[in-house]
């Protein structure tokens, strides 16, 4: 391999970070708030608002139904709208965030229900509004299963980031592309498909380590 | 302190309508311990959960500390939670804070200043004998400490009443008591009004004040506890009292006992005797005044809230004529009397 190609392989790598990195926090952290609404307002529950939690599960479900290539394509205009270009690494940023949005608030509001009841009704008992049953009770209680959302949702966006790749993102999967696939280089395809291995192995692991560290028994 | 006025609570509609809860007015006096007793399904926990409104009461008014929970908006609700500490069966602590933490929960939630919640953290720990455990989190602990956190974190907003909710129901029997001795002491020093409810009598006997018998979503009696171990005014609280204090005739007694009294036969009697009617003066009278000795099967004598409370299972063993007054005569003494059958003299 020559050494453009190792700079070329290097380069992708870190938009590849880029990529998912930024598009993870902005996903997890409106996903967190989407998977929190989805959860207080069932029936019942601290917010119970069951016309506008069928409505956040319709964008959730409909979200989550659209295969991710076809997600990319179809919010191109919303995203030169948004940053100027559907095309380069910034661009990719916006379909990645947007498809692990409703991702995330499903495995959040999944985390939240392994709450026990009975602890909510203790925060109830004492007093506590909505909000600090929320940032005191329910988030906090459910960390450990947040970080497994977290681990999830980071992997899909390392494949996703290759799928966005394909079409101008620039990352690990225009490399595999563009000279793996296109100029049929097995030895780059084997590289950066090696690369990804390890990836997804390190986020996992460190997603394990988090949640044992979270866990107080 | 706490008033339950004509509180009914239906679940569900039309013809699906279950009623759990059946005009229920109930009075705990400030300062006193009221236990509400009853099976499960008969509506102990829903009336437990009415008093600080987490059940919201069909009809019925609610009153705590002279305010009326019942007509509140949210936010006068919440501030008059504060003042109504509560703990559960399954202690419902907080397992990613510390003991500390823990306590310290409800005082953050009103915002009182750092230094001041861990002060009064520091002096629950030692009111409840914590001191140790402070730092550990929840699944290191064992029931008894969870429930004491519990306890401690429902005490931490000096609050004027305390709701039980089955909270010795998941402990094992040394446990329970020394739950309900900290109890106890917490209501005799701090003054804390308490309501409980469970469905074991040996609570209700060792720490209230006052008995609730629930049945059916309706309380059917309510008393003194010395009263109501002594003397059950409804036919649900002596069964409640009779299964409780198992003085049921054994099965090799009911075999040997027949319903009519034929020659030669002797009665079996049931005898309860209160206060100060002692069993050794009793059996020396009959057998003086009427010629009747007792030969005692079965019998048990407790001591409840200071009043002792007997029983007995014994043959009368004398003359026929003589036994109605004998009777009689247990009656002026205020013992009561039930003849259960009658068996074949022994020898």
């Amino acid at each position: 391999m020559s050494s453009a190609m190792i700079d070329r392989i290097l380069d992708a790598v870190i938009d590849t970070f880029y990529l998912v990195i930024c598009s993870g926090l902005i996903g997890i952290a409106l996903g967190i708030v989407m998977g929190v609404a989805l959860y207080v307002t069932r029936e019942n529950r601290i917010m119970a608002m069951p016309v506008l939690n069928r409505a956040i599960s319709l964008v959730v479900n409909v979200g989550r139904s659209v295969p991710f290539i076809i997600l990319m394509l179809a919010l191109a205009p919303f995203t030169r709208w948004l940053v100027g270009s559907y095309i380069g690494t910034t661009a990719a940023l916006v379909p990645l965030s947007i498809a692990a949005i409703p991702f995330v608030a499903r495995l959040v509001e999944g985390a939240l229900n392994e709450v026990p009841h009975g602890l909510i009704e203790a925060a109830e008992s004492m007093g506590a509004t909505p909000w600090q049953i929320i940032t005191r009770v329910l988030l906090p209680e459910a960390r450990g299963g947040l970080i497994t959302a977290a681990t999830i949702t980071i992997i899909a966006l390392i494949g996703y980031s290759a799928m966005a790749g394909a079409i101008g993102a620039g990352g690990l999967g225009a490399v595999a592309y563009n000279y793996g696939y296109s100029r049929y280089n097995p030895m780059v395809m084997l590289v950066t498909v090696l690369i990804m291995v390890v990836m997804v192995q390190g986020v996992q692991m460190l997603g394990d380590f988090f949640v044992h560290r979270s866990r107080h028994r | 302190m706490i008033r339950l006025e004509n509180v009914t609570r239906v679940y569900g509609q039309g013809a699906k309508a279950v009623t759990a809860l059946k005009d229920v007015n109930l009075e705990v006096a400030a300062g006193s311990i009221t236990g509400v007793i009853g099976v499960s399904g008969a509506g102990k926990s829903t009336l437990i959960r009415c008093v600080n409104l987490l059940e919201r009461p069909t009809r019925g008014r609610v009153f705590v500390a002279g305010q009326e929970l019942t007509a509140m908006n949210k936010t006068e609700l919440r501030k008059a939670r504060h003042g109504i500490g509560m703990i559960f069966q399954h202690f419902n602590l907080l397992e990613s804070r510390t003991v500390r933490d823990n306590i310290g929960l409800p005082l953050e939630l009103i915002g009182t200043p750092r230094r001041d919640i861990d002060q009064r953290i520091d002096e629950l720990l030692e009111l409840t004998g914590l001191n140790d455990r402070a730092s550990a989190y929840p699944a290191a602990l064992s029931g008894g400490q969870k429930q004491r956190v519990a306890i401690a974190r429902a005490l931490a907003s000096n609050p004027q009443a305390l709701l039980c909710d089955e909270a010795t129901s998941a402990l094992d029997p040394q446990t329970t008591s020394s739950i309900l001795t900290l109890l106890r002491d917490i209501n005799q020093r701090l003054g804390l009004t308490i309501l409980l409810i469970t469905h074991e009598m040996e609570v209700v006997r060792t720490i209230c004040d006052q008995v609730a018998l629930i049945s059916g979503g309706a309380l059917v009696e309510t008393a003194p506890v010395g009263d109501f171990f002594t003397r059950p005014a409804t036919e649900e609280g002596r069964t409640f009292l009779n299964d409780f204090l198992q003085l049921a005739p054994s099965n090799a007694l009911l075999q040997r006992m027949a319903d009519s009294p034929e020659d030669n036969r002797l009665p079996v009697v049931r005898l309860v005797f209160r206060g100060q009617a002692l069993s050794s003066q009793l059996m020396t009278q009959l057998e003086q005044h009427f010629g009747i000795r007792l030969r005692i099967l079965q019998a048990r004598v407790e001591n409840i809230q200071g009043r002792t409370l007997g029983l007995m299972i014994a043959e009368f063993d004398g003359a026929r004529d003589t036994l109605d007054a004998a009777m009689d005569h247990l009656h002026t003494l205020d013992v009561q009397t039930e003849v259960l059958g009658h068996v074949q003299r022994h020898d």
